[in-house]
């Protein structure tokens, strides 16, 4: 258990942003908002600067895919306070025709990678990247292979043919 | 009575002090039994290697005593795992790197058809990138297995004609790899 509790945290930043906070819930205990993108970057910079909440650690930025919502390309945080061993994550969620945010490389120079990787397989653009490329598939890739509807497998394949294995 | 065994003399004509034979079978029979391994290996496929090359299993008995880890004097290029779409033009650059004769083994499922990883980011088989002139099947497999993926290779080396790397099939291999 951290020093503070999830509805400190959840208190600080009700009342620092009200209804931006769009969505709150905690799954497994991780306090868990969901946010808009004009003001994520306001969100982190609180979570980050607070002297009580401490959020110093950027531990992850990632993406994901829900094809069947509005908003179907979610990029999601983790932050991660040393001091008060509490966790928070927090999600955007975008539409995927050019979804867009700020970049958070200006508050954590960690971002920078974990950015390249959203980019990578999500498509999402991040306003304000130094230097926004692939990072870990071949550069002339045109798709984005984390999202539904890339098809996983090689369609080349004849090997895995129901018919060869009796089905 | 020594347990040496020495490699068959080829088919040819014997008599009293000499033994007449055709070029191409003396020079199959040195290629074969020295073949210069350049292991390519990126994951467990290589471990099984290691072991192929180690005391139990003794690659070297079969003339493959310098694995070197260059294209220089190497003739056997064994791609032991799993390539992915981004290794496969330093595979290609390895191959062409390599002199003739050069000769390929695909080592264990990955290698010959993209295994299990049947993924966007994989190379289904690096026959699609360089031509192979023996697969051997397993995942991984043992190194009695790699073994006889190299004898096989050896039988394909004995029994190679000299003018097989100079005929046009060959060349319209190469080419339909882009190579040269």
């Amino acid at each position: 258990m951290g020093k503070i509790s999830n509805q400190v945290v959840l208190q600080k930043l009700s009342a620092r942003f009200g209804t931006k906070i769009l969505l709150s819930s905690e799954p497994q205990g991780l306090l868990t908002i969901e946010a808009g993108r004009n003001d994520i970057l306001e969100i982190l910079t609180f979570l980050k600067e607070d002297g009580e909440l401490n959020f110093n650690f950027l531990t992850d930025i990632t993406g994901i895919h829900y094809p069947e919502r509005e908003l179907p390309i979610g990029v999601i945080y983790h932050l991660h306070s040393f001091r008060n061993n509490v966790r928070i994550r927090i999600k955007v969620f975008l539409e995927d025709q050019n979804p867009s945010i700020p970049t958070a490389t200006g508050l954590w120079h960690g971002a920078n990678w974990m950015e390249r990787e959203t980019y990578d397989f999500f498509g999402v653009n991040f306003e304000g990247h130094p230097d926004l490329r692939r990072i870990l598939n071949v550069d002339d890739m045109t798709v984005f292979p984390m999202r539904k509807e890339f098809p996983l497998e090689d369609p080349n394949r004849a090997d895995k043919k129901d018919f060869y294995f009796g089905r | 009575m020594s347990d040496i065994k020495l490699a068959e003399a080829p088919a040819g004509i014997e008599g009293s002090g000499f033994f007449a034979t055709s070029l191409e079978k003396v020079i199959g029979l040195a290629r074969a039994n020295s073949l210069w391994p350049l292991p390519f290996a990126t994951s467990c496929c290589g471990i099984e290697f290691m072991a192929t090359m180690g005391a139990h299993y003794d690659l070297a008995r079969f003339g493959s005593e310098r694995p070197s880890f260059s294209p220089r004097q190497a003739d056997m290029l064994l791609v032991m795992g799993t390539i992915a779409k981004k290794m496969a033009p330093v595979l290609r650059q390895v191959y062409i790197q390599m002199a003739e004769p050069r000769w390929v083994i695909a080592v264990g499922a990955c290698a010959t058809s993209g295994g299990i990883f049947d993924t966007y980011s994989v190379l289904q088989g690096i026959d699609e990138v360089i031509p192979v002139d023996v697969y051997v099947p397993g995942c991984p497999p043992r190194p009695e297995a790699i073994l006889s993926g190299v004898l096989r290779l050896q039988e394909l080396v004995k029994t190679e004609p000299l003018r097989r790397r100079n005929q046009p099939e060959y060349k319209e291999l190469l080419n339909k790899y882009g190579i040269q």
